[in-house]
This record gives structure tokens, sequence and C-alpha cells, in this order.
């Protein structure tokens, strides 16, 4: 497969048996029919040592051939007021906002549009990058008069920008202001047109905030020519406003002077934490949001008195829309499954074949919604996954100073450089530079696949899954959506659970069911590496889309702005775990410390691993050197390092029974856990640079034993599992299902 | 700006030392020739594109654009990562130093 050309994505990501999932294909074209089929998913690693892929029929009604086609997306984010009276009667008109533009070199961009453009009848306010402010006024005749200010806007900046045509006079009259100051600016102005008074003002087209639209697709106008940037209280009204007036509804309500003359006033401080645009104005012409702009972001008046929206409303009252964001690729369906009512719980995937293409829609079914089916669940990681999907710093950066070598570029992260359109990851920057704090799952996830060559998320977590199929050891398999949702509730029903190689961000419902469960006699096998480390928000009116921010500090690809700190959708402090009180550490005994990306190394044990304690984990094994051997970077310490410490919430019975070492310079410390800048970084000279392997009893009888490392699981399979990783992991295990308490 | 460190043309040890261990772990001092060579803007950078999974690669440069696509370098066929790792060394000593790498 030198071009990937097939892709998909499913309406749900963990479905019960007796349950609907509906599969969405898109291909490019050459790919004419394919092949569809459910399978369960055992193994991943097609590397020449790893192995394999290799998956299990279920029989379903879905098998068959199905006609491939390419499905549309339409990304970038805006708003749609539908059309109402509250705007039928305009004449004259005034339009306002403050704007933060964040690309205005790029092209033109749509501030706000009521455009019928065949009729040539409407409105629409642009930024320009010649002229700044362009203001559109439809002729009555099939076309549009422009009439521009002539000054370019300077980027992430903000103005005050005001357009009023008075349809008496003609005079049309263009403001745009900084709202700072600087000497010598020269994007500040005015200009004043005269016309004869014949614009075609009113039209029943719905009002759009940041784009244009022409078409409607999926009962939606499409957006086009997004804006890029803040906007902060958009005033449409319907005579020609003076400066006093229009610097008047800078405000969170309208003066009562010009409630005649308003038509809406969008006051963005309101409804944060939904979809909706709230109209202040006695017309109530309220709006929805498309596609996740970015709520909870500082306005123009932001202080920095309060660094929470929910404190200080109204210095947050802007939106940050962006040109390539996205929800929900809303493609039409092309198959679904009633999940059979005896289907074992697994990790399942919709097998997509033709010729040399495949894909795999991968999809968990858990157990009935009541019950458990096995004594251990495997819970699968999709809040990081949704974290990690259609990373694209690969192909865009092709760093080679993380793995220390030529970055290798596969056909998957060519055919997503193809499709800007499927949306970035929480790795990325929007085109406008703004880092991607929303994903969602409703978009082809193209790096989360089982055999994807990048081994990482759920390619490294197959490792897992192909060990747990050789144990012969019954499992059950939910996701971090199930937990998020059940609760503790879920977990209880098992003796043990066991997560993936990177479970790194975490919801707070999330952090308390595991928390909870390790309390409550539950026992807990972390077997990967920097894990606990994000907190992240779902919506629950928004399924399958979570938000993150980048705050204060952690390893991270870009940082959020101060102020911005609070989750849109729920309001509470986002960043890492740690700077709300609840570290990693205290968790499951380890957190991350240190990562790397070119050799992994080994662990040795510990005199802690001699404590009668711990002598479980060591039946069998003689050795000292733990983990010298794994299909990732050759080790079973690698990668992200997670280590324990007392400082950091470690309990002080914790016992550490094997410490990795000698590990190269490409590995580094974190950044948050590096107060003055010294010259010894790197793991030849720094000593923190290391991972812990970690044993503790909770209380009721619980135990966790985390591995402290993402490389843990890639050592599993080695000598067809003969090894002394698989063999400690077998042996946790075993007692771990063993009901017998732990002191 | 680029990465500082200056490459001693007359340092061929080091390169030998690369060519014999492309994938390292290197010593102190050829680690930071690697790391300047490593450095860069990301429009133009050498990758290599999977043509064989496992077996054949394509020296690419990517355009560190989104949605642009990369420039396949298609007489630069390697069937091994060592092999292209130690001709992109080759290349950047040169381009570096202004001195070709001769070794033989
Ligand atoms: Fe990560």
């Amino acid at each position: 497969m030198l071009d990937k050309k097939i892709a998909g994505y499913s309406d749900e990501i963990s479905v019960a048996p007796g349950e609907r999932i509906r599969f969405m294909v898109s291909c490019e074209p050459g790919v004419d029919r394919y092949q569809a089929d459910i399978v369960r998913l055992i193994s991943g690693d097609r590397q020449p040592d790893g192995p394999g892929y290799r998956d299990e029929l279920l029989p379903t009604s879905v098998s068959g051939e199905y006609p491939g086609r390419t499905q549309e997306t339409y990304y970038g984010s805006y708003a749609v007021v539908p059309d109402s009276p509250a705007f039928a009667a305009l004449g004259s008109l005034s339009l306002q906002a403050a704007i933060f533009p964040t690309l205005p070199s790029l092209r033109r961009a749509c501030l706000i549009s009521k455009m019928d453009v065949d009729a040539g009848l409407g409105f629409a306010l642009w930024t320009d990058p010649a002229d700044g402010l362009v203001l559109q006024l439809g002729d009555g005749a099939g076309g549009q008069r422009e009439f521009a200010l002539g000054r370019p806007f300077v980027a992430r900046e903000w103005y005050l920008v005001s357009a009023t045509y008075d349809a008496d006079s003609g005079e049309i009259r263009l403001r745009q202001e900084l709202l700072d100051s600087y000497a010598r600016d020269t994007s500040s102005g005015a200009a004043s047109h005269s016309s004869d008074g014949s614009a075609a003002v009113g039209c029943d087209a719905p009002l759009l905030i940041a784009a244009a639209s022409r078409e409607e697709a999926r009962g939606k106008p499409i957006g086009e020519m997004i804006f890029n940037g803040r906007i902060e209280r958009p005033v449409v009204a319907s005579r020609a406003l003076e400066p006093g007036e229009i610097e008047a509804l800078r405000s969170d309500s309208v003066p009562l002077a010009l409630r005649s003359d308003v038509c809406a006033a969008w006051d963005f401080a309101q409804a944060i934490e939904t979809d909706d645009i709230v109209d202040i104005s006695p017309n109530r012409a309220h709006g929805t949001l498309i596609n996740l702009p970015i709520r909870a972001v500082r306005g123009s008046n932001w202080t920095g008195d309060e660094l929470s929206f929910r404190h200080a409303p109204d210095q947050y009252a802007a939106i940050h829309f962006v040109d390539d964001s996205l929800y929900d690729c809303e493609w039409d369906v092309d198959f679904e499954l009633e999940v059979p009512a005896d289907t074992p719980s697994g990790l399942y995937a919709a097998r997509l074949t033709s010729g040399d293409q495949e894909d795999h829609i991968t999809f968990i079914v858990r157990p009935p919604r009541d019950r458990a089916t096995a004594s251990l669940a495997l819970l699968i990681p999709t809040a990081s996954y949704m974290a990690y999907g259609n990373s694209r710093g690969g192909i865009e950066v092709g760093s080679e100073l993380l793995a220390n070598r030529l970055h290798v570029v596969s056909p998957e992260e060519r055919y997503l450089n193809r499709h800007p359109e499927y949306g970035n990851s929480m790795y990325d920057d929007h085109n406008d530079g703004t880092g991607v704090c929303y994903s969602s799952r409703l978009r082809p996830l193209i790096n989360i696949r089982p055999t994807h060559p990048w081994l990482w998320q759920l390619s490294a977590d197959m490792h897992i899954v192909e060990w747990l199929e050789a144990q012969d050891i019954p499992f059950d398999v939910i996701t971090d959506e199930d937990m998020h949702q059940d609760g503790v509730s879920l977990l209880e029903r098992y003796a043990c659970v066991m997560t993936c190689s990177h479970p790194e961000y975490y919801s707070t419902n999330m952090w308390d069911a595991l928390h909870a469960f390790t309390q409550r006699g539950g026992r807990l096998m972390y077997m990967g590496g920097n894990g606990f480390y994000w907190r992240v928000a779902y919506r629950d009116d928004k399924p399958g889309a979570m938000e993150m921010r980048r705050t204060e500090d952690g390893s991270r690809s870009w940082a959020s702005e101060p102020g911005e700190y609070y989750m849109a959708f729920t309001g509470e402090y986002g960043g890492l775990w740690w700077r709300a009180g609840r570290t990693p550490q205290s968790l499951v005994g380890n957190g991350f410390i240190a990562q790397g990306f070119d050799h992994s190394s080994y662990f040795r044990r510990t005199a802690d691993s001699h404590d009668p304690r711990a002598a479980f984990i060591f039946e069998g094994i003689d050795d000292e050197i733990i983990g010298d051997f794994g299909l990732i970077g050759g080790g079973a310490a690698g990668l992200e390092l997670d280590s324990a410490s007392r400082a950091y919430g470690t309990p002080p019975h914790a016992l550490t029974v094997a410490t990795s070492e000698q590990h190269t310079d490409a590995y580094i410390r974190v950044n948050e856990d590096i107060g003055h800048m010294l010259l010894s970084i790197g793991g030849q000279d720094d000593p923190q640079v290391h991972a812990d392997v970690v044993f503790f009893e909770t209380p009721r009888g619980g135990a966790v034993f985390s591995t402290g490392s993402i490389g843990w699981s890639s050592a599993l399979f080695h000598n067809h599992h003969d090894n002394n990783v698989s063999r400690m992991t077998r042996n946790v295990l075993d007692r771990f299902l063993d009901p017998a308490p732990f002191a | 700006m680029p990465s500082q460190y200056p490459i001693d043309p007359s340092r061929t040890d080091l390169a030998r030392e690369f060519m014999a261990n492309p994938m390292g772990p290197h010593s102190a001092a050829l680690q930071r020739i690697v790391t300047r060579m490593r450095d860069g803007e990301a429009a133009g950078r050498y990758v290599l594109v999977t043509r064989v999974p496992h077996e054949e690669w394509v020296l690419a440069q990517i355009s560190g654009q989104r949605g642009v696509d990369l420039t396949l370098l298609e007489d630069q066929v390697f069937s091994s990562l060592e092999d292209a790792e130690r001709a992109v060394f080759k290349m950047r000593w040169e381009l570096i130093t202004g001195t070709p790498l001769l070794l033989d």
C-alpha cells in the first residue's frame, strides 16, 4: 500500500451486546468497492520480529461488499443564526464587534454575513489582507457593492470594528480602532463612502458569524471564508449608529434607548458551556455554534484579576473561531451492526479491505451493561486515543531530535496530510497557530488503528491484547468513556483492572472511579507510563467530544494563554492533574519523570524486591536485570518513564521493586520537575531520568502494581512470552485475581 | 537561528563512528554533531517514506505545511534505515562544513 485511500469512523466507541453501532466510510477515487467484516482484534504489530496482525471473524450481517464513495467533510467553526423577524425591517444598517484577527493576511475572511449572493440581497462584513475592514451590500440585482476601509489589520491585536449604512443619505462609514495603543500605529482608521442609497440590505438567508455561506448541506449552511480569530459582542442594528452608541453597545446589556434599533446583540459570555450563542436584545435571535470554536477565552477587556471565566464572565465574552476545527464529519452511514447478543466482550473492528487497501474502524464490545463476564477488565484509554488521534506532527515537523533519527513517514501520514478536513490531534496547532484544545471521535482517527506503524496508543496496546489472549485468561474490555459514565460501579464488578500502555488523559469522573476502585479492595495493574497526567472534560450533550487545556507546564506541544486554564465544557481547572492536587504518584505510586525515543533501556531489581511482600512478583525469576529486550527501542524501560516519589505522593509503604538505568541522553527530565536549569540534563547525567516499578497495598485488601514505562508492554512478546517481563506481569495478574486480601 | 555548534571537518574519526553505528548510542562528541545536523526548520527537512514496509524507503523532503505533500527524491532509495542515516549524514556534513566527507 503505497497510498492509503480508505478510512472511516463509527458513531459509538463502546457498545454492549444487543446495541447498534453505525459505520461511515469514505474512499478516494480508485476504490470503487470494498469488503467489510466485523473482526475481533487479537494482535497488530507487523514488525518482522513482532507477533504480526491477527484477527478472528465475527459472523454478522455486515460481511459483504459495499460501494466505495467519497464523502464530504465540512470543517471550520462559525455560528449560525436562523433568519428571524428581528432582521425583517433592515433598510439602514449597523454592524459592529470587537475582533482579534489571528491570520488577517491569509485571505479575505468573513466576520458577519447575511447574504443571498445570487439575488444580490443582504450584507457581509469582512477582513481583507490589504484593505482591512470591508462592507459588502447587496445591489438588489444579483450583485454586491463593496466599501473598504483601506488599512490592513495587525495580527493578534484587538480592534473595535464597525460599519454603518444610512439608507436615507446613502452614506457608508467604516471604522477600525486598535484597542491597545502603539506609537506609530497605522492600522487604525476610518473611511466614509457615499452611495445612491439603493442597497438591498434585507434578505431571508440565515445570519452567520465568522463565515459566509452560499449553500447548505446536511441541514446547515456550509461555512466558507471562515475567520480565524476572536469575535466579541457582535451587534446588528437597523439604523446607522453614531460612535458613542457603538461604544455603548460594548456591554452585557443593550441600553434602553437603543433597544428599538438593535436587531441582535450576542453576548458570548453567556452559555459558555454549550453550543448556544445568546442574543441579549429583546428579539432573542439566538444561534448555534458549529464545529466547536474555542470558548472560555479572554475578551478584549480581560484584566488578569480573575483567571476563571466563571468568576468574571464579562471578560470572557469572546469566541475564538478557526477554519480547521471539526466536531462531526456527519457522513452518510455505510453499514450498521446490531451486536449479536452472545458476542464476547473484546476489542473489535470493522475491517475494510479493497485490494491492498485496508482500514480498521476500531470499537469495543463491552459486557452486557448489568454484569461482568470475567474477573479481569482491560481498560482501553479512549480519552488518550482521542487526544492523539490524527496527530500531524510527524509529517509536518518531522522532528529528528525526539527520536534521534530520521522520521519515517507512513502512507497513513501522507493520507492524513492530504485530508486536513479530518481535523487535528490535541498535539497540533490550528492553522492560525492556536493549540488544539478539543478533539472528537466522530471522524476518522487515522493513527488509532491496531496496525499503525507508529507503535503508540492502540497499536502499542495490541501488545497487551496479544499477551492476554496468549495467557488464556478471560478478560472483559471497557473504555474510558464507560468508566466516565458508569463510575466505580463498573470497575467494582472486577477483581482486577488492567490499563493500557499510555493512559495519559483523565476526566474527573474517570480519576474518581479508578481511585475509589483502589480504595475499595480493587487491584489495579498500570501497564504503562505517563498516565493520569492531563485533566480532560467531556460534555454530556456533545457525545464523542473532549476538551483539554495545556496549562502552566507539563510536557506539551503548545501552551494555553494565561487566563484560559479553565475548561469551557465544565468550568474545571485544566492542565496537569498534579496542579489540581492529584498526582499520578498518589494514585498509582509513580508518575511521569522523563521521556526519550531512541533506545529503550532495562530495569534492575532493587533491595525492596527482596521484601517478602514482593515475593509473589518475582516467583520463578532469578534475573537481576529485567526487560533488556522489547519491540520498541529494544527495552522494557523506554519512551515515557514514571518514577516513585514520596514528595509527589507515592504512598509511604510502597515498594520500588525495580529501577531502570543507563538511559541515553535523548531521555530528558520533564520540565515541571525542573527548577533551576542545570548542565546535567539527559539520561547519562541526570539520575532522575529513570523508571520505577512500584507495588503497594491499598485499603480493604486491594493493591496496585505499576510498571513505570510505556515500553513495558512491548517486551511481553519477546521469546514467545517466555521472558522475565511476561513472567512478572503474569505473577502479578495471578495474585491480583486471587481473592485473598492483601494486608 | 540554527544550532551554532561547530563541526570540525578534520574529525573524520567521529564520522567513522557514525558510519559504524548510525543508530547510536553515540559518543558525546559525535552526538553533538548529530544534534546539530538534526536541528533546523521543518520545511525541507529530510524524512524517509516507506515504500515497502520494513524493507524499502525513499528519501523525501517535507513541505512543513499542512496539506502540502512532501517531495520524493526518487533516486535515493534505501533498503535499510542505517544506510539512509549514513547517506543523510554525509550530505549534511558537506553542507555544514563545506567539505565533502571522504572516508576511504
Ligand atoms: Fe503522551
